[in-house]
């Protein structure tokens, strides 16, 4: 929404403030104002001057040398300008002025451009006449301007005042953004009335009187509305023997400031009543509408019309028509048809000022793909108590304009009537609310400045129609709040009750996570939650893997964010990826983030959003590194369990012979391993990666910070080493289960420290050593101890067909 | 035999002084003092002395060895300091050679920027929690007061799983689900992923943070709100910072507001940053509607409360002047080594 200071000052002439002071009061007291342009910013010294006599000039064909009495004054000016006569009116900038920018419209130059004195071909020039564009606007706004020359004044303007007045330029434009509450501010009246309200001076709005011949207009026009919901109601006015011409340049002015082009009086009037009044109206041509009659209904699916604009468009059964005896004329509240527009060699026409339900406007501006001003204003919903108001004030203009002769009277179908609203007033209630301590006759004051009245007797404020957004006493503090000053209530701190401020366990759990991930090297990255479904083909997924059971989005932004991620890698490739591409050596990094699974699909209920810790790596480090990284973690959570790796994870993406599920406590929490290279190579990471993800409600449900110290030991430990020779197929893990198992309690550590393959060792087999530790912490082992221990354990592995070296 | 000792002790001082390191020390030790040293050969004679001499004799000798072993410590703990000296004076390195780093991660600027914001609201009382990212249209628009034909529920600003379950687009029905537990007061904040419609771009992204807060108890006022969020705009952008409140309207709050902070890069006079107004806004916020505590089974005549809701990413956008939001979800480790 726009609105020129002037604009504003019509309904507030008592109004004197700057530019900014406008801004940031009304801003303050909540119609917020986004920025403005002073249309004059880049003019200084430019007045209304008069060509007296125009002579060749000596040197250049296409020069003239022209006498300009500006005023005080008599000033010689050289120009090219094509279109000048001499007696001609037109804007001159002085010698040390500026202009806006250049001649074509569209070269504005910031700050703009000075005018000084010179020689033109050697005569002397002081100052320039201007073009429109030079005055920084355009033909468009200023339709009366010559295609291609200076501006011409029309006789009545006065030398030597200021030519940026006369044009209107000396002002300010505002552009607001109004909230979806204020209907009301859609309109030059309705913020008038809230600057009125903000600087406390008067509120003057148009006086509309009664119009119309003693004709009725019963006679030229029927109206029926078939949808009464879509339709509150529906005005029509008939004005004849109509006169298509320019309108008042003061009217073309206000509707320039804000940048609506002027047409012809009939069209800037609608216009311009549609930004007054906020309450969009349309012309018909009466005589094309047949039957002389207007039936207001939804149209059949698959129902073509050709707007205005020229183009067919298709509806359906939801879309809101306005049509005559025969046919349909206009798309409600969007658009109207070809078939009825106004031409120039209108004679007689049908005013339109109704009132549509705003949400089906919407809808359906969206179904036909056409948004236009009017429809932009309806789909907002507006008051119906409007729409008398605005055809009134149209059919004045009209008169007042000389555009034609209006007929007695209005069709007015208006079912149920909107009332205005009474809202339990408390004065009390409302400080407690905000606050404050502000005196009940000020915070009624504050009300009678918008308009609203006060019922003492019933203690209820009474809200006016056209606005719909005060229905409770909430409604009325934001009010007295905004008028009081938002800066003037305190600042004070809730009190009552302490309370505890605190993380859940399970943010703590992944606030632990992070430290980990962050101290071994990995940082943080961040991928979307929503996905391709392509993703599980680039996996290598099976067809009926069930990750592939995915919570899909109806109207994502493109096929390749449809789905709700159900495994969180693809975001960690992608990223390790673009690190890739991008040549960043040694990446790792993690994220903590849900995916998304089904209970059921299609879906009844929220999917299961789980936490994945996902790691993943390339450059320095390896499927170990990754492992201690885990094992660091859940260290670190209380997790003290020796965790256990199934080498058989069953993963597609992984590298077959370096995956593992990782297993605490006999549950599958998680799963790392080196990715696949047909992964990779899908991807585009040129070197091994490794990645690794847990599962964290999982562990988070094991995990704890709970600790107990056990004393140091005071007693020596005893070590025994072990070598042996195995096959390959024994993994370590099964022999450290043995060493467990059989270690007795005196078992205090176990470490492997050689693992040999090749030469000396037979194909198939490894040599591994150990270094077990035992301790006692009552006692200092005897040699016994250790050997029965050590007795256990080497059997066990024997057993097991490992060999032992001596 | 005085004369003996005498002698025997300079001879032990000539070789002390003629010693260069401590291994050649340790062998005049062995050769006066040793078992079979010098003067242990003096104590072994003593049986030639008379019974009367005895004790003198054994008190001389004493006295030399302790003179010996006096000069022995001395010259030994020179020499050790010598060496040390030595030592020290080769050991000289370069302290301006490159540091021996440990490769440490970084954490997400988004998630420095919250756990700041948490850690603010934590120490004023409030717990931390969440909510599903996947929601019921019920929790994120109905019972926050957005009737079902409100244009917020546009399919261009919110994505559908279907009619009833959206992807939620705020933190807000968080806020509704706190208070349908009804457990009384309320001061919670609720951190986590929200979705808009909106194409990716410099300043937009489908996928992006807030942090919604709320706070329900008895008589608390518009006042409290301002205050509570003045502290915390002092807290995460410096104490010269200045808030203001502005009227604004969400369907859920009632009074509504949207609060500015002073630019922290010029400090309100107007910069680049702050595009000439000397201002940033920052969070949107309100007493909570009546009507939302209705819904949600709190008393409005008994309890008041307000809420408010800050975007993370514009926190994290600002407070470290990233210049771009695609920077935040492409995880370029050249990006994130920088926080």
């Amino acid at each position: 929404m726009n609105t020129s200071l002037s604009w504003i000052k019509a309904y507030v002439p008592d109004l004197n403030v700057t530019a900014q002071e406008y801004t940031d009061a009304m801003t303050l007291s909540g119609t917020k104002v986004e920025g403005y342009v002073e249309l004059d910013k880049d003019l200084e010294n430019i007045v209304i001057g008069q060509i007296e006599k125009i002579e060749k000039h000596p040197d250049a064909d296409k020069l003239i040398v022209c006498q300009v009495n500006v005023g005080p004054e008599t000033v010689q000016i050289v120009t090219g300008a094509p279109n000048v006569k001499e007696g001609d009116k037109v804007p001159v900038v002085l010698d040390g002025g500026r202009v806006a920018g250049g001649h074509e419209p569209g070269q504005k130059v910031a700050g703009g451009i000075k005018i000084k004195k010179g020689k033109l071909r050697g005569v002397d020039s002081c100052g320039m006449m201007c073009s429109i564009e030079e005055l920084g606007s355009t033909k468009e706004m200023y339709p009366e301007s010559p295609d291609n020359g200076i501006y011409i004044f029309e006789d009545d303007a006065v030398e030597g005042e200021s030519a940026v007045k006369a044009l209107g330029l000396d002002d300010v434009v505002f552009e607001y953004e109004v909230t979806s509450n204020r209907v009301d501010c859609y309109s030059v009246i309705g913020i008038a009335r809230e600057a009125a309200a903000t600087f406390g001076k008067e509120f003057v709005p148009p006086v509309v009187k009664e119009t119309g011949n003693t004709e009725d207009v019963n006679d030229y026009i029927k109206v029926r509305v078939e949808n009464a919901d879509l339709c509150s109601r529906y005005c029509a006015r008939v004005v004849k023997n109509i006169k298509v011409g320019p309108s008042p340049k003061w009217m073309q002015r206000r509707l320039a400031s804000v940048g609506i082009r002027p047409i012809n009086n009939l069209v800037d009037i609608t216009n311009y009543v549609m930004e007054e009044y906020g309450q969009p109206m349309h012309a018909y041509d009466l005589d094309t509408i047949a039957g002389h009659q207007i039936v207001v209904r939804t149209a059949e699916k698959g129902e073509k019309f050709v707007t205005l604009d020229g183009q067919e468009r298709e509806m359906d059964e939801t879309v809101l028509m306005i049509c005559d005896g025969e046919k349909a004329v206009g798309i409600a509240g969007i658009m109207g048809g070809e078939n009825s527009m106004i031409t120039d060699d209108v004679k007689t026409m049908l005013f339109e000022a109704a009132c549509f339900d705003g949400t089906n406007i919407r809808k359906s501006s969206k179904k036909v793909g056409l948004r236009t001003d009017a429809s932009g204003k309806f789909e907002k919903g507006l008051d119906p108590n409007n729409a008398q108001a605005a055809i009134d004030r149209a059919c004045q203009l009209v008169e007042e304009l000389g555009a034609g002769e209006v007929v007695g009277g209005t069709v007015d179908v208006y079912g149920k009537k909107k009332e205005p609203v009474r809202v339990p007033f408390d004065a009390d209630k409302i400080n407690a609310l905000l606050g404050t301590h502000i005196p009940e006759a000020e915070m009624l004051g504050y009300f009678e400045k918008i308009g609203l009245s006060y019922d003492a007797e019933s203690k209820e404020v009474i809200a006016p129609t056209f606005r719909h957004d005060l229905f409770c006493l909430a409604d009325l503090a934001e009010e007295v709040a905004r008028f009081y000053g938002y800066d003037n209530i305190p600042t004070t701190l809730p009190r009552g009750e302490a309370t505890t401020g605190k993380l859940s366990f399970k943010l703590r759990i992944e606030e632990v996570a992070r430290d980990i991930a962050e101290f071994c090297g990995f940082s943080q990255g961040m991928t979307y939650s929503f996905e391709s479904p392509k993703v599980f083909d680039k996996l290598l997924l099976d067809k009926d893997d069930p990750a592939r059971q995915t919570v899909q989005i109806m109207n994502p932004l493109g096929e390749d964010y449809s789905i709700m991620r159900t495994v969180s890698l693809n975001g960690m490739l992608t990223s390790l990826a673009t690190n890739y591409n991008r040549r960043n050596k040694n990446v790792r990094l993690y994220e903590l983030g849900n995916i998304y699974l089904p209970k059921a699909l299609p879906l009844t209920e929220l999917p299961e959003e789980r936490m994945q810790f996902t790691l993943g790596m390339y450059g320095d480090g390896d499927f170990f590194s990754m492992k201690g990284v885990i094992e660091e973690f859940f260290e670190k959570i209380g997790l003290r369990e020796k965790e256990t790796y199934d080498p058989k994870a069953g993963k597609n993406f992984l590298h077959p012979g370096r995956q593992a599920n990782i297993i605490y406590g006999g549950k599958v929490v998680g799963y790392l391993g080196e990715v696949h290279p047909a992964v990779a190579d899908n991807y585009g990471i040129g070197e091994r990666a490794y990645v690794a993800v847990i599962d964290m409600p999982e562990v988070v449900e094991l995990a704890t910070f709970d600790r107990k110290y056990k004393g140091i030991a005071k007693y020596p430990a005893v070590s025994r080493d072990i070598s042996m020779v195995m096959s390959k197929e024994i993994l370590v893990g099964q022999v450290e289960e043995i060493i467990e198992k059989n270690g007795g309690s005196y078992l205090e550590s176990y470490q492997l420290f050689d693992l040999y393959e090749g030469e000396q060792i037979k194909e198939g087999f490894k040599s591994v050593a150990y270094s077990i530790t035992f301790r006692a912490n009552d006692k200092t082992l005897e040699e016994a101890d250790v050997t029965a221990a050590m007795t256990n354990i080497l059997t066990a592995l024997e057993a097991m067909g490992i060999e032992l070296r001596k | 035999m005085k004369e003996k000792l005498q002698s025997i002790k300079e001879e032990a001082i000539r070789q002390i002084e003629a010693s260069d390191v401590p291994e050649k020390l340790n062998d005049v030790r062995v050769k006066f003092l040793g078992k079979k040293g010098e003067l242990t050969a003096v104590l072994k004679g003593m049986k030639d002395v008379a019974p009367e001499e005895r004790p003198k004799v054994g008190q001389l000798v004493n006295e030399t060895r302790a003179a010996i072993e006096e000069i022995l410590e001395d010259t030994k703990k020179k020499m050790e300091a010598a060496i040390r000296e030595g030592r020290l004076k080769a050991e000289v390195i370069d302290v301006t050679l490159p540091a021996k780093k440990n490769m440490v991660g970084h954490r997400h600027p988004n998630i420095i920027a919250l756990e700041e914001v948490e850690r603010i609201f934590v120490g004023m009382g409030y717990e931390v929690v969440e909510g599903p990212e996947v929601e019921y249209d019920m929790y994120n628009f109905e019972k926050l007061n957005i009737p079902a034909d409100h244009p917020a529920k546009d399919e261009q600003d919110t994505f559908y799983i279907n009619k009833e379950i959206v992807l939620r687009t705020q933190t807000s029905p968080v806020q509704a689900r706190v208070m349908e537990e009804g457990k009384l007061p309320i001061r919670m904040i609720a951190p986590g992923r929200v979705f808009r419609s909106d194409e990716v771009d410099a300043t937009h992204s489908p996928s992006f943070h807030q942090i919604e807060g709320l706070v329900i108890d008895k008589n608390i006022s518009f006042a409290d709100l301002k205050g509570t969020l003045e502290v915390f705009a002092k807290e995460l952008f410096g104490p010269e910072t200045k808030t203001k409140f502005r009227p604004h309207h969400f369907p859920f709050t009632e009074p509504s507001a949207e609060v500015d902070v002073t630019c922290f890069k010029c400090g309100g006079k107007g910069c680049r940053f702050c595009k000439g107004s000397g201002w940033i806004e920052i969070l949107g916020c309100g007493m909570v509607h009546p009507h939302v505590l209705e819904m949600c089974g709190i008393d409005p005549e008994e309890y008041t409360g307000f809420a408010f809701g800050v975007g993370l990413e514009r926190i994290a956008l600002l407070k470290y002047e990233i210049d771009d939001m695609r920077l935040l979800y492409e995880n370029d480790i050249r990006f994130l080594k920088q926080f």
